[in-house]
């Protein structure tokens, strides 16, 4: 006997991958084109082990070493914003050399390369993020925002938060509260 | 994670000729990966974005506020209006540059505001950086609710 089959790839190959990040535990959410967003950070066991069992399919996890770097740059540097006790003694540069063990020169240039920016400018975007959400979400001052983040002055805060955005701290603040209240 | 992923989408609905042809020439000139697709009026990029067999959504659409037959406010109050976009960064192209106009703009939807500038060269920046800025949020994770750039 014979039997014919008509299979979706498609469907099929989005099933493995979640059967397989579930089996692993891995929280994740599957985005359009064979894009998955990782929530958690993964071990490398967990990830070895996921690359294996995907093998086995014919599905390849597209791991690029420097493309890995610059998630650990990012990661480095975030960390370094949200936790006020992590913030390098010494300067950036130094502390993300001897963290990533690599020569600072090699870490800006995958960095750019991959990034389309610099180091310094994506730590600028990142503490205008956090300086965003700390106004936002906790209610905070300009004052107790620079004080958080280490700014040497308010005004300081203020002219670079213009220059990333464009909009003074409180017309951005304006901004956020009067699109709230519309969608209420 | 295939090479898709690194592209990035871009429209651009604008009804002068000259503009679009100029946009492209500065598209070009980014070193990102890009797929760049125009429209010459509000209604065309509607039918665009509203046709189901639009899957592929745009990471960023450049809106001329005026247009013939839907103007760039109208676009932009029924692509806010609709869930399916809420990821679509908004950039508004216009010649006003007052506050009350920028302001209420954000507040419409949009996420970045242009002041179109007179010279070529500087419009050029401009698109390079906002392309930019956006590529950032879109790399990193960075929260478009409160993605607002005014150039």
């Amino acid at each position: 006997m014979k039997l014919y089959v008509k299979y979706d790839i498609n469907l099929a190959c989005r099933i493995i991958v979640q059967e397989q990040l579930e089996r692993l535990g891995i929280k994740y959410e599957l985005l359009e084109f064979g894009e998955i967003e990782i929530s958690d950070s993964v071990s490398d066991e967990s990830f070895t082990e996921l690359q294996y069992s995907l093998e086995r399919y014919g599905i390849e996890i597209i791991n690029n070493q420097k493309s890995q770097l610059v998630q650990r740059i990012k990661d480095t540097i975030i960390e370094m914003i949200y936790e006020k006790d992590k913030l390098p003694t010494s300067t950036i540069s130094n502390y993300l050399a001897d963290k990533l063990n690599l020569s600072y020169g090699y870490i800006a240039n995958v960095f750019s390369e991959y990034t389309y920016t610099s180091i310094e400018n994506f730590i600028i975007i990142q503490k205008i993020e956090r300086a965003k959400k700390l106004i936002v979400e906790d209610g905070l001052t300009l004052t107790e925002v620079s004080y958080k983040l280490n700014y040497s002055s308010v005004a300081y805060l203020s002219a670079q938060f213009k220059k990333v955005t464009g909009l003074t701290p409180s017309m951005f603040k304006r901004i956020v509260d009067r699109r709230r209240n519309l969608n209420q | 994670m295939n090479s898709d992923s690194s592209q990035m989408r871009i429209l651009l609905a604008e009804d002068d000729e000259d503009d679009r042809l100029f946009f492209n020439d500065a598209i070009n000139e980014l070193k990102m990966n890009n797929r760049l697709m125009t429209f010459k009026d509000g209604r065309d990029l509607m039918d665009y974005l509203e046709n189901p067999e639009t899957t592929l959504l745009p990471h960023i659409l450049f809106l001329d506020l005026n247009m013939p037959c839907k103007t760039g406010a109208e676009c932009l109050k029924e692509i806010r209006a609709n869930p399916k976009f809420k990821d679509l960064t908004i950039a508004i192209y216009s010649t006003s540059s007052s506050e009350k106009d920028i302001e209420e703009t954000f507040i419409g939807g949009a996420n970045i505001y242009i002041k179109k500038p007179n010279d070529f060269s500087k419009l050029k920046k401009v698109i390079k950086d906002v392309v930019n800025m956006n590529w950032q949020y879109h790399t990193s994770g960075l929260n478009k609710e409160t993605f607002f750039l005014s150039i």
